[in-house]
């Protein structure tokens, strides 16, 4: 079977489950910013157009507006998909795991980056339904091979927790500096 | 000859041939992993560069950029599943070849053909170089904003099917560009009174939720699921020059991929179909594409693997970025106030052949580490698919966190990678978004700064270069209409697609 024989099969990308809500979400986003272009730029005295502040800003919403209308158009004129809400579920369950990153962030200036990273990577393996030991005592390994990797080699800018605060003298410098 | 000399004295230091080593392999096992690809892996070490050399960060980044295609070649081959976005084309043949029990053949065919791709396009740049460093001075504001235009509008017009969508995210790219405090006249755009909006959104932000998040967070809520390919049995060696066979085809579709990596916004995808279709109509056995024919495995593998270096090109002697991977590494070189240009051409060519000397000797590395690891590789790509989730989002906080320990990026981060799981699952392209943001500044500054000699529209194209770029804008768009129609008489049955052939476009 040939599977394609033009530019445009190769590259046809078919509409999935969603693709309505996404546009009309889209399209409602670009209506907003355009009913605040008004108020959120500026035009100023003695410039040219092009030089304005609010030219790009302008061009690039309105661009917004006309291509997710088209793209609104073409996904209501094509027929309907099944399983649009178990799509729209599966978008929002990432927001849980949204929710799991902002706790780890919160947490690494508390705990420190090493204990922090443990508890993330062990606590979020639990959840994803790894109970066996080894995949747990696996996930606190890629943890600490991160911290090592990351802040003790490369030395990247992560802060110590305040928690290292407690730590005798050279212990707590070791642990600023390293972990 | 002195320039060159003077590169390789830049690549001799050992930090910088680590660097070269860990990018190389390490683009290699990412590739291989289905579900990481390499923008994943350069967004998340985007930030970790940043406290290095200019030349040892982009050693790194340009490793895994230019290897991670090799690496996509083997889950593509063994089950199926291509390890990177562009490998997708590779199971066409490659997977078929598999289950006649040809794995090994069809793995050296595609390592060699990569090889092949990687070296000539190289060759042609440096090659080429002495020239572009004539040609780029001739490049002034409007010169380099046309052709950042040119640059949208392909990469708008290249996502054939879906050139609304591509359209809209580009123009959301744009937006995203203006919104913060802008820099010539102070006025505050889109900030809505709130002090996070001030700065704007960081390119580096946006890029590691789009991409690096967004991906944790699909494999985190999706199924679990651990691929399990067979070893391959016996040597390498003897297979690897059957590539001379096919010596014809790896070469056309090697210019192919330079071709098309040279011009902005296009890349891998047009340069495969160019180089698959040439493959198909000459050859002697056409009827045995898509079902196991090592033409059209070199056609796949030799296309890609000549893009990496060719997209270096507009990206070195511009400093516009033709997609998603060279953009983040704009950044890289905006840190160091290494501005890619003209003027890096005229005054830094020997930094220019450091890297493209770099990019020769990391092939180098690949092929030999594959010929020997393999097998190793194998077992690396059997990780269950949420475990990897779990890992990406870990090293994401390293790669949010370390920019400026700003607790609001990492919250815009997590936004922009729901966005992005949005965006995959839907097959949107976020490309242009990226794009979009990139280009968009490059395009606002030229504009305003062209602007100072133009009176009438027509001054703004009275330099050949001008009036050629943007004949060429105008060419484009011509064109693909006169396609459109050509393609509607010429199109093939709707259940006749492959439906998921660009599934994975966005890793």
């Amino acid at each position: 079977m040939q599977r394609f024989k033009t530019l445009q099969d190769m590259f046809k990308r078919y509409r999935r489950p969603g693709d309505l809500v996404f546009a009309v979400l889209f399209l409602a986003f670009a209506l907003f910013l355009m009913l605040s272009l008004d108020d959120q730029t500026t035009w100023v005295k003695r410039t040219k157009t092009v030089s304005q502040p609010a030219f790009w800003p302008t061009v690039a919403v309105w661009v917004m507006l006309g291509f997710g209308l088209l793209h609104l158009i073409g996904s209501l004129v094509s027929p309907r998909i099944s399983g649009r809400l178990t799509e729209v579920i599966f978008w929002l369950r990432s927001v849980e795991f949204a929710g799991w990153f902002m706790a780890y962030v919160l947490l690494v200036p508390r705990l420190g980056y090493l204990p922090s990273t443990i508890i993330f990577t062990v606590s979020l393996a639990f959840r994803l339904g790894y109970r066996r030991w080894q995949a747990l005592l696996s996930a606190a390994g890629i943890g600490v091979l991160i911290v090592l990797i990351f802040k003790t080699f490369l030395q990247v800018k992560v802060p110590g927790g305040q928690i290292y605060e407690m730590l005798p003298g050279t212990l707590r410098a070791f642990m600023l500096t390293y972990f | 000859m002195e320039a060159l000399f003077s590169g390789v004295e830049l690549l001799a230091r050992w930090d910088v041939l680590a660097a070269l080593l860990i990018g190389s392999i390490g683009g290699v096992v990412i590739g291989a992993i289905p579900g990481v690809g390499a923008a994943v892996a350069i967004a998340i070490l985007l930030p970790a560069t940043f406290s290095l050399d200019p030349i040892v960060g982009l050693t790194i980044l340009l490793g895994i950029y230019g290897s991670s295609m090799y690496g996509g070649a083997l889950p593509a081959i063994l089950i199926n599943t291509p390890g990177t976005a562009v490998n997708a084309l590779t199971t066409y043949d490659g997977y078929p070849m598999t289950k006649r029990g040809e794995a090994r053949r069809a793995l050296a065919l595609a390592y060699s053909a990569s090889f092949f791709g990687g070296v000539f396009s190289i060759i042609c740049l440096i090659v080429l170089s002495p020239v572009l460093a004539l040609i780029a001075p001739h490049f002034g504001s409007r010169e380099i904003f046309l052709a950042a235009l040119l640059g949208i509008v392909l990469v708008v017009l290249a996502h054939r099917g879906q050139i609304f969508a591509a359209g809209m995210l580009a123009a959301f790219g744009l937006f995203l560009n203006t919104v913060g405090l802008e820099p010539v006249k102070y006025t505050r755009r889109f900030t809505f009174d709130q002090s996070w909006l001030t700065g704007g959104f960081d390119l580096i932000v946006v890029v590691l939720g789009l991409f690096a998040l967004s991906q944790a967070f699909i494999l985190l809520v999706d199924k679990d699921n651990t691929p399990h390919p067979q070893p391959i049995k016996g040597s390498m060696f003897g297979n690897l020059g059957e590539l001379f066979k096919f010596k014809r085809v790896a070469a056309a579709s090697s210019s192919f991929g330079v071709m098309m990596g040279m011009i902005p916004g296009v890349g891998e995808f047009t340069a495969q179909f160019m180089s698959y279709t040439y493959a198909r109509k000459t050859s002697k056995k056409p009827e045995l594409f898509g079902k196991g024919s090592p033409e059209g495995l070199i056609a796949s593998e030799a296309a890609n693997n000549a893009v990496p270096g060719a997209a270096m090109i507009p990206l070195l002697a511009l400093g516009i970025p033709g997609e998603a991977l060279t953009a983040m590494m704009l950044s890289v070189f905006y840190v160091h106030n290494v501005i890619p240009g003209p003027q890096l051409f005229q005054n830094n060519l020997d930094f220019v052949y450091a890297l493209y000397i770099a990019m020769l000797l990391l092939n180098v590395i690949v092929i030999v580490f594959l010929i020997f690891s393999t097998n190793i590789l194998v077992k690396v790509i059997q990780i269950p698919t949420r475990f990897l989730g779990v890992i990406i989002l870990t090293l994401s906080f390293v790669g949010v966190y370390s920019l400026r320990n700003s607790v609001t990026d990492c919250a815009v981060a997590a936004g922009f990678g729901v966005l992005g799981l949005v965006l995959k699952r839907l097959n949107l392209p976020i490309v242009p978004i990226i794009l979009g943001m990139v280009l968009g500044q490059i395009m606002e500054v030229k504009l305003r700064s062209s602007m100072a000699r133009v009176k009438t529209p027509l001054d703004f194209v009275d330099r050949p270069i001008a009036a050629i770029l943007a004949g060429l804008l105008l060419l484009v768009i011509v064109l693909h209409i006169r396609t459109l129609f050509k393609e509607h008489k010429n199109r093939i049955a709707e259940q006749d697609h492959d439906h998921d052939v660009h599934d994975s476009q966005q890793r």
